[in-house]
């Protein structure tokens, strides 16, 4: 494998990859194993320091990093000649290898998608970003956690699909 | 009823549960 092979930009893509991927589920991770279970424990007139200044930086490193992840997926499957076997799930190939890695990029993609459609959106209203009542921001907030849960339960076999890959 | 979601230890565990269906499908689609 030379430098400039196709071989190393798949690996070079793979690095970004893993980096911008532990940088957006170390986010999730952080909001469903430490933020929710926190704030509701500290008092009312610290909470602005977690709302105001911790959240608005997490969610701007949480959303652009599940950007990033997905892109060099995309083109590491892509340089590897996997992309489009991957995304029917291997049906036909007989290739455990090309299921599993299947299987992750579409929980990923559902992710990603619930992290750009669902989860930033509803927190732009929390945030006060966008324009909603007290009664709209309730329900913004209870739907953006509820999809952030989803996406920590899609976490887990989206990794190890990802980490698998070598085994199968 | 309570959202199991509303647990983290539950969120976990349906990730567990959720896991076991996408290896049977490996194994099953991968011809394992």
């Amino acid at each position: 494998m030379g430098y400039g092979s196709i071989e190393w930009w798949a690996f070079f893509f793979r690095w970004i990859h893993i980096m911008s991927g532990i940088m957006w589920i170390g986010h999730l991770w952080y909001f469903n194993f430490t933020q929710a279970p926190t704030v509701p424990k500290i008092p009312l007139e610290l909470r602005p320091g977690v709302t105001k200044f911790i959240l608005p930086e997490a969610l701007f490193w949480f959303r652009w990093s599940a950007l990033a992840t997905i892109v060099s997926g995309l083109v590491t499957a892509g340089l590897l000649g996997e992309l489009l076997p991957a995304l029917i799930v291997g049906i036909g190939e007989k290739s455990a290898h090309v299921t599993a890695i299947g299987f992750g990029m579409w929980l990923g993609s559902v992710m990603a998608f619930n992290v750009w459609f669902v989860i930033w959106p509803n927190q732009k209203k929390v945030l006060g970003l966008v324009a909603a009542d007290d009664d709209a921001k309730k329900k913004a907030g209870r739907t953006a956690f509820l999809f952030s849960r989803i996406n920590t339960v899609l976490s887990v076999p989206m990794l190890y699909c990802m980490a698998s890959i070598h085994f199968y | 009823m309570k959202n199991p979601l509303d647990s983290l230890g539950k969120t976990v565990a349906l990730g567990f549960a959720l896991t076991v269906v996408v290896v049977a499908l490996i194994h099953a689609i991968g011809a394992v």
